[in-house]
């Protein structure tokens, strides 16, 4: 099958491929990007893992195609942190929390929450925890998932109105 | 788990859309948001030649309140429903019914169009249509025509759609200012269909109900619109006898398949429920 030109933004980068129009972004990112922090769990739409951010929404990267991601803007777990290596707020959340145990879910679950927390900075237990609905963690009981996003959400509001001031 | 090889189209308008899918004959299926359409690809269920793409048509985004008609392009995601002041502010049962759709990630890329033109009797935006009496806008390479969700449903994944054509808006009748409204859905988890689910809209005058629609969802081939059900609520105060006749009218149209969810009996028993709560809830909104 002849391949299709693609041109998108990863993690800041502008980045061209050609790939067969059948080539889900999760292995586009994973086999061609070599960006292997966004995991595949069930491969069938429920357990999140394969979050990713495009064009300022979670998506679900193993039921998009990487041709749908043509023009795009696409942030994986890879672009969080600092070029100087300093942990986002999500990640330091998730470790100083204890937010995950095997860390098989941690790539969606805070690709997912850093959308979340941009659309509702201060959200409450509930809205996080609906917020975080579409992806699931089979170690942790999602206790501290809730207070490493909270954590983050605070630490990112603290910032946000030093900022301001 | 990968789909099987297609060649992929993206078309810039609609009628370069139905075009190519006149072109290319019955292999080829339009693209929406794809999370009903891939996951069956991904299972080889749905071998296809060609896929094209709507994602880049204008003509199918955005919300438009026509006077009285809400006029919703078919690229028009559950997200922008829910994020919408307009649906908010004229019709929220369909943000009700939004919210109740999978899951955030789901609901960012899924369409009301590919919902609605999927035919999937699990799907819940096609019995809400049926209950708000919406019609569908299809275009083909002769045209367009309007067909009424209450027609357009023929079997599981059999509808009135014919090759070549898409939908291009969904059309809803505004609701009267103060109507009560609810959907009601049962499911296991978050991201579950529906056991069963059923959607009412009504209006109350001194006391006693005016007009009353109701639907049901995932109990049978189709959604299923409750004519003789929603007369029975008609001219009478919701009192209990009215509302048990309506329980009982819409369990006899119902037939679903016993399944993971549950066997016929139980979801035809939870069909009720469901519209037990939905018709008390809608009242109470009517009456607040
Ligand atoms: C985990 C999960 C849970 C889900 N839970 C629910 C749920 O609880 N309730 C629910 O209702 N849905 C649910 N869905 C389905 C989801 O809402 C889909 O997004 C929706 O059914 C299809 O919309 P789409 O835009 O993704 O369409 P696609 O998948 O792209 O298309 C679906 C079908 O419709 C056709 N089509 C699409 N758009 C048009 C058009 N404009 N004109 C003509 N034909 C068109 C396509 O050719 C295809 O046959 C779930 C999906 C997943 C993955
Ligand atoms: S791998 Fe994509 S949702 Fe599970
Ligand atoms: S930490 Fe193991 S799945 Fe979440």
């Amino acid at each position: 099958m002849a391949k299709t030109q693609i041109t998108l933004t990863i993690n800041g980068q502008q980045v061209e491929a050609l790939v067969e129009p059948r080539t889900l972004l999760i292995h586009f990112l994973r086999e061609q990007q070599l960006l292997t922090g966004a995991h595949i769990g069930c491969e069938t739409t429920h357990c999140g893992a394969c979050t990713v951010d495009m064009n300022g929404k979670s998506v679900k990267s193993c039921t998009v195609l990487a041709v749908q991601a043509d023009g795009s803007d696409v942030t994986t777990i890879e672009g969080m942190a600092a070029p100087d290596g300093t942990l986002h707020a999500l990640q330091e959340g998730f470790s100083e929390m204890h937010g995950l145990q095997c860390g098989f879910c941690t790539p969606g679950m805070i690709m997912r929450a850093h959308r979340l927390l941009q659309e509702n900075p201060n959200p409450s237990d509930a809205e996080i925890r609906m917020g975080i609905s579409g992806n699931i963690c089979r170690c942790t009981g999602y206790q501290n998932i809730v207070k490493a996003i909270r954590y983050a959400a605070e630490k990112m509001n603290a910032a946000t109105k030093e900022a301001a001031e | 788990m990968i789909p099987g090889s297609f060649s992929y189209h993206s078309p810039a308008t609609v009628e370069e859309a139905v075009g190519l899918l006149a072109e290319l004959g019955d292999d080829a299926r339009p693209l929406a948001g794809g999370h009903s359409l891939l996951p069956m690809m991904k299972l080889r269920l749905a071998p296809l030649e060609h896929l094209v793409d709507l994602r880049k048509i204008d003509a199918l985004k955005g919300i438009k309140d026509e006077g009285g008609t809400l006029v919703i392009g078919a690229m028009t995601t559950q997200a922008e429903l829910l994020a919408s002041d307009v649906i908010a502010g004229q019709c929220p049962i369909i943000q009700e019914t939004a919210a109740l759709i999978a899951d955030p990630q789901v609901r960012y890329v899924g369409t009301l169009g590919g919902n609605v033109a999927n035919g999937d009797p699990a799907n819940d935006m096609p019995g809400l249509m049926q209950c708000l009496d919406a019609s569908y806008q299809l275009t083909g390479k002769g045209g367009s025509r309007e067909v009424k969700a209450r027609d357009f449903y023929e079997g599981a994944f059999f509808t009135a759609l014919q090759e070549g054509e898409i939908l291009t808006a969904v059309k809803v009748p505004v609701p009267p200012a103060g109507h009560g409204y609810a959907y009601e859905k049962l499911k296991r988890k978050i991201g579950d269909y529906a056991t069963a689910a059923a959607a009412v809209v009504l209006t109350l005058a001194g006391g006693s109900c005016k007009s009353a629609s109701i639907a049901l969802t995932n109990v049978g081939e189709t959604p299923l619109y409750a004519a003789e059900a929603s007369a029975a609520l008609v001219g009478s105060s919701l009192d209990k006898a009215a509302v048990d006749q309506a329980v009982s009218l819409a369990g006899a149209i119902t037939a679903p398949a016993s399944a993971g969810r549950g066997p016929t009996h139980y979801r035809t028993k939870m069909a009720g429920v469901m519209l037990r709560r939905a018709i008390q809830r809608a009242h109470e909104r009517a009456a607040g």
